[in-house]
């Protein structure tokens, strides 16, 4: 391993490049570009503060756009991780056809990121959709689901929690990898199911549900095709995620300055509430043995 | 005769406590019986209502217009295939085939570039010792971590200063040069849990690294390569963002943006004809998913993915 300390950075090279030409340079460029007005036409015009001043004094879409951001991610990532640990809980055990149910439930996970499925979205929550037509079997009165503003956000949340499947798999080999004699222990001392649950089982998967939590979380923060096909923004602005935001002004608008600091904007949040889940990780995340993953 | 009462007391007792034992266990197998019906029961809700969808999605474009927002049945009650053969014509000069193999032109070199550069890159973080090593791993896992939002505006002017808009070329070129970090994360971490015996065999036999790296780990590395491939080509197949920002004209558009161009031309009445071409563009996807799950599973337990 210690011949030619040349050799492993001559494999790394492509990579090397392409960190600094596609993701160093850019990132540096872009937080500049954020003290700028840039319409791409004439040369970037230094303003200092002025787009970050105007983004929380004046900018009344941005506080809107940041607020419903958040709710979407604060609910949807809970509800998403929630229903994929329930799941992988039901399917951790000795079923048959649980190959058959890992698969099905894996399905919307392939899928669930392309345009075709926004569109289906679109189709099933129409008024006279899929989903109203269900619940007229039950006497319920057809919901406005995109012409309401709570309803509207929702579907997409839907949307992303219907894509459950690779937490699930994740989780469920975190939950076969479980020494089952714990489980026997604790039966034998007298503990419920859900005993077992909350000191057994949730314990020894904090690692997975940590790095479940931090990707499921930073990728919400980036939803863009679920509010731009199904929903464009609407009703009222109530699905335009930051996302959107930074998308109409980067390429509709062209005014690049602006649109980096609603970016830079969103990336801070996103890396305090990462590195906050990082600090707080020290205290409720277990790693058995030396097995740190 | 006390002692035969007291032989048969035993057998009472012990056939008592044996039925006892009996009804226990057979309380258990029933509880057990019980929560698997529950199970299933579960399972099955939750499977059928995650399949409708798609499986309504299926029927309903061989539907006419008029059925689409009547019928919530799978199947349809006058099938037709005009849904298919209009929707292919589509509005633009050009059929739906030629988006079909725009997305092919984006993935294949793509999904190549992915595979050789990760794989390079990987070796060389699992089986070497450089400087500014500790760094420059640690740089894969904040690009896994970092959101592409705030790098796309510079990348945009990039390309636009080297005249690569309306090209495949943006699409290609930094997955060429390993930027799908979690690719490499993943490989390293097949790597390390290779035994490197058979490269040591091999360097005593006086291969130099380059032929270890293509004789020795490329065959060991191929399952994880073909999870590498298989994601790459969904994700590229499902790619919105990237051509919607990059590619502006229509006889370049992948199949993405060719769906979200007939919504804009044609929803207000023709619904089959955008329903079938959505069953059409993921069609590809789920092939290669069936086909080649096992790779699927293996490669988010291993690494762990998005999505």
């Amino acid at each position: 391993m210690t011949r030619s300390r040349g050799l492993g950075l001559a494999y790394l090279s492509p990579y090397i490049i392409g960190l600094m030409v596609f993701t160093m340079v850019p990132f540096l460029a872009s937080l500049w570009l954020s003290f700028t007005d840039y319409d791409l036409m004439s040369a970037p015009v230094w303003t200092g503060l002025d787009n970050y001043i105007e983004l929380f004094t004046e900018d009344r879409t941005f506080r809107r756009s940041l607020w419903v951001t958040l709710v979407y991610v604060f609910v949807t990532v809970p509800l998403k991780l929630g229903f994929a640990l329930f799941i992988a809980y039901i399917l951790n055990y000795k079923l048959r056809f649980i190959n058959l149910f890992r698969t099905a439930f894996y399905v919307p996970s392939i899928l669930g990121g392309s345009i075709a499925i926004a569109v289906l979205w679109r189709y099933i929550f129409a008024t006279e959709g899929l989903v109203n037509m269900f619940l007229a079997q039950f006497g319920v009165e057809p919901i406005n689901w995109f012409g309401d503003p709570t309803n509207a956000l929702f579907t997409i949340t839907l949307l992303r929690c219907w894509q459950f499947g690779s937490a699930m798999v994740i989780f469920l080999a975190a939950l076969q990898s479980i020494d089952k004699s714990l489980y026997e222990a604790a039966a034998i001392d007298g503990a419920s199911k859900l005993h077992s649950f909350v000191f057994i089982t949730i314990p020894l998967i904090t690692p997975v549900i940590f790095f479940n939590l931090i990707m499921q979380m930073v990728q919400a923060f980036q939803e863009f095709n679920g509010p731009y096909i199904i929903t464009q923004g609407g009703p009222l602005k109530s699905t335009y995620l930051l996302p959107l935001y930074i998308y109409d002004e980067a390429f509709r608008r062209f005014d690049m300055g602006y649109a980096s600091a609603i970016a830079w904007v969103l990336f801070v949040i996103i890396m305090i509430l990462t590195l906050v889940a990082f600090w707080s990780s020290k205290k409720w995340v277990f790693y058995a043995g030396d097995k740190r993953s | 005769m006390s002692q035969i009462d007291n032989i048969e007391d035993t057998f009472a007792v012990a056939a008592a406590a044996r039925s006892d034992a009996e009804i226990t266990r057979r309380r258990q197998r029933r509880a057990q019986a019980v929560s698997a019906a529950i199970r299933y029961a579960v399972l099955g809700a939750v499977g059928l209502v995650m399949l409708y969808p798609l499986i309504w999605l299926v029927g309903a474009s061989f539907k006419t217009n008029g059925e689409i927002f009547a019928n919530p049945g799978f199947l349809p009650k006058e099938p037709t295939l005009s849904g298919y053969v209009e929707g292919w014509q589509t509005s633009t000069p050009y059929t739906f085939g030629r988006f079909f193999w725009n997305s092919f032109l984006i993935i294949l070199p793509k999904t190549i570039g992915t595979a050789i550069s990760c794989t390079l890159v990987a070796y060389g973080f699992a089986r070497f010792d450089f400087p500014f090593k500790k760094i420059l791993f640690g740089s894969v896992i904040a690009i896994l971590l970092l959101p592409n939002v705030v790098t796309r505006i510079p990348q945009y002017i990039l390309f636009r200063d080297l005249g690569w808009l309306d090209s495949f070329l943006p699409l290609w070129v930094p997955s060429a040069l390993a930027g799908d970090a979690f690719f490499v994360f993943m490989l390293v971490q097949f790597l390390r849990a290779i035994p490197t015996d058979m490269e040591e065999a091999a360097r005593v036999d006086g291969a130099n690294s380059w032929q270890t790296l293509l004789f020795i780990v490329v065959p060991m590395l191929a399952p994880a390569l073909i999870s590498v491939c298989l994601f790459q080509f969904m994700w590229t197949m499902n790619d919105f963002l990237g051509p919607l920002i990059y590619i502006s004209s229509v006889d370049k558009y992948p199949v993405s943006l060719a769906l979200k161009l007939s919504i804009d031309t044609t929803e207000a009445f023709e619904w089959n004809r955008i329903l079938a071409m959505s069953v059409l563009t993921i069609t590809p996807a789920l092939v290669v998913f069936f086909m080649a799950q096992k790779y699927f599973i293996e490669g988010i337990s291993a690494g762990g993915v998005k999505g």
